[in-house]
């Protein structure tokens, strides 16, 4: 029992520093709201303006920041299970780029039918196309990577090689769109959510809230495919089944992050691992942890791009990129 | 990390021979293709020319003529620097793979063009009026910062640089600096100036970049010909290298500062040009067998070809716009990439 209250205790502080984040982030920025006033407003309060600020630009994009973290972890502390590697992220084998190649093609061809149909349509439908590419990208690496079954090295190998070919057919069909288009996919590329209003936050809660809790159902699955596919099928797993749902669920979850957030890498890497180091061995605990930790990793590093540099905002993609990099490179020196 | 290290494997027995007629016809043969290729390269392009231009172009220099502006002023350099960077990085590519015995070795994927491209960030954010030739010492910098971080974790961590670690390693910093790169772009409004290097490409060439070039890469070429014997002994292993007498790490030092010289000259002129440095020492081995004082200067020869022929076919994908030759050249590696990562499970 001790390990559940350890859990408990680490829970609780998750939500607390998450709960102190979002107040901070509210109230920092060109117009700032102290937190007396950020309470008066989300009361109802509030000034004209500040009721503006809060609700149509701060508070949307936190939730989205709240979501995709969360997202993001849950499908890397998958991932990593699923493939016996501690270092596969959806970004660093492709997911996101096959993702983000769609999303290209998505703007490239269809931005214009779609507006006539009605603008905030796209919201919704983006994530499908996103999710479409991820799901290429995770059979492709899949299908190379296979001989014999599916080696865990060659997995990562073969995810990188998919990584680059996306990011090349990106590239060529970024450069022949208009330059509209052209900021619009740069901006998403790089993983971005200051754009973000209500809509977005309606096309992502869905897949969130279907997929995490599904995630989270299925941790006993992760626990026996955790001890390798022998001990898995003795124990009377049906290993392939249970394995491509649980890559299904992880490929859902970062396609559709990626379909709002653009191409934010490293979360599902780095928040794992610190999970797992905090609280053990079981996936039970291990995906509700990653999962609150990845929501307060990303709202930081929002927190932080808004404000560094000034009134020039650093997207978020490239804050988790330095942070969840570096402490990469770290678990690479340390294995 | 799970799964085992093919680092300590010897090469395979059946590849230990040498096939130096190949190599000679691939010298000979290979130069004669290259001059060919670039003759096509300042051929096509968005402006129609004929062939007989080019040749007055040459002999009777008419200054008014546009055609004869274009092919001297801007087909010409960017034929020969193409050729120049294709070989450079694949040379720098053969003694990364021959001295680290890694067959992933490479610039783009340790980390080289990525410092460079840092370096170029900080450059243009900072000193704007920069002349070429300090940026192209910037680039040197970053290259060496780059391929550093890479070489640090892989020596730090236990097993060594194995080939999975250098890659992850390779992608991590090259994600975090081009990261950098991206926010600094950002911040200091030069982002149009950073993404020409970024994507990669020689299609703003001149003359200038011909006569910086053209002198690093022949004293890289020489020095490379020079240390290509002691490479071929250090690929054995630096335990063999040592029984037979060599100073392995003076050689390993040699050959480090040639691939900086190589590919920080070119990568400052060109930007990110991946896969030539990984795929083409490759075939080269393929061909000609185990020899680096063969491998080295055929290599070169094959990556000035590639990157001149992918050079001409960025020009012709979507005319009158550039394709960045970069995507090109990726679009040719990834296939091979993949083919050696399903190698990866019988040891490499």
């Amino acid at each position: 029992m001790k390990r559940r209250t350890k859990t408990w205790i680490v829970a609780i502080t998750l939500i607390l520093a998450i709960i102190v984040t979002l107040l901070i982030s509210l109230n920092m920025g060109v117009i700032r709201i102290t937190p007396s006033q950020v309470f008066q407003t989300l009361l109802g309060n509030g000034s004209e303006q500040n009721a503006l600020v809060l609700f149509q630009f701060r508070l949307p994009r936190m939730v989205i920041a709240l979501l995709i973290g969360a997202g993001m972890a849950v499908s890397g502390a998958i991932l990593q299970s699923v493939t016996h590697n501690e270092l596969a992220d959806p970004g660093i084998i492709g997911i996101n780029a096959g993702a983000g190649f769609f999303v290209v093609l998505y703007i490239y061809y269809f931005q214009d039918s779609i507006v006539q149909l009605g603008g905030t349509l796209s919201v919704y439908i983006l994530p499908l196309f996103a999710l479409g590419g991820s799901l290429v990208a995770a059979i492709l690496i899949y299908v190379i990577s296979w001989k014999n079954g599916v080696n865990p090295i060659r997995l990562i190998l073969v995810g990188i090689g998919i990584n680059s070919m996306f990011a090349a057919l990106i590239i060529i069909f970024q450069l022949k769109m208009d330059p509209d288009d052209f900021t619009r996919a740069t901006v998403w590329l790089t993983g971005d959510i200051s754009g973000t209003d209500w809509s977005y936050v309606l096309a992502l809660l869905p897949w969130i809230l279907l997929f995490v809790p599904f995630a989270f159902y299925k941790a006993k699955s992760l626990d026996t495919l955790h001890l390798g596919d022998d001990v898995a099928k003795g124990l009377g797993t049906r290993v392939e089944g249970e394995r491509s749902l649980l890559l299904f669920i992880a490929v859902a979850l970062a396609g559709a992050c990626v379909a709002v957030g653009g191409g934010i890498a490293f979360i599902g890497l780095v928040i794992p691992h610190l999970a797992r180091k905090l609280v053990g061995a079981t996936h039970q605990t291990i995906l509700p942890i990653s999962a609150l930790m990845g929501a307060l990793l990303l709202v930081l590093a929002d927190t932080i791009g808004r404000n560094l540099l000034a009134p020039s905002e650093i997207p978020v993609g490239i804050v988790v990129s330095v942070i969840g990099g570096g402490y990469f490179i770290y678990l690479l020196m340390k294995s | 990390m799970t799964g085992h290290s093919t680092d300590e494997e010897t090469p395979q027995r059946s590849n230990i021979v040498s096939r130096p007629l190949v190599a000679t016809s691939i010298l000979i043969g290979g130069l004669g293709f290259l001059f060919l290729t670039m003759c096509l390269s300042i051929l096509y392009g968005a402006a129609d020319i004929q062939f007989r231009t080019i040749w007055e172009s040459l002999y009777s220099y008419d200054p008014s003529s546009t055609a004869h502006q274009i092919i001297r002023n801007l087909r010409i350099p960017r034929a020969i620097v193409a050729a120049l960077i294709g070989a450079a990085l694949a040379m720098s590519g053969s003694i990364m793979q021959g001295m680290t015995r890694n067959p992933l070795a490479s610039p783009s994927i340790m980390g080289v063009t990525a410092g460079a491209t840092f370096m170029m960030a900080i450059a243009l954010a900072l000193f704007p009026h920069s002349s070429n030739l300090m940026l192209m010492l910037w680039g040197f910098v970053g290259a060496g910062l780059g391929t550093g971080i890479v070489f640090v974790v892989g020596s730090i961590s236990k097993t060594g640089l194995t080939p999975v670690k250098l890659a992850l390693a390779g992608t991590a910093v090259t994600a975090i600096l081009s990261s950098l790169s991206t926010a600094i772009s950002i911040h200091f409004d030069i982002a149009k100036d950073v993404s020409f290097w970024y994507a990669g490409g020689v299609s703003s060439v001149q003359w200038i970049h011909v006569q910086l070039l053209a002198p690093v890469a022949l004293i890289g070429f020489v020095i490379a010909i020079i240390v290509a014997g002691s490479i071929t002994v250090l690929n054995l292993g630096d335990d063999v290298a040592r029984g037979l007498g060599q100073q392995t790490l003076l050689v390993k030092i040699i050959s480090t500062l040639v691939v900086l010289l190589l590919t920080g000259a070119a990568v400052s002129i060109s930007g990110t040009i991946g896969f030539i440095g990984l795929v083409i020492p490759h075939i080269t081995r393929f061909l000609v067998g185990v020899n680096y004082r063969w491998i080295i200067p055929c290599s070169a020869i094959l990556g000035g070809i590639l990157l001149v022929v992918a050079d001409t076919i960025s020009r012709m994908i979507n005319p009158p716009f550039e394709t960045p030759v970069g995507t090109v050249t990726a679009i040719i590696g990834v296939p091979f990439f993949l083919y050696l990562a399903r190698r990866e499970g019988r040891g490499l």
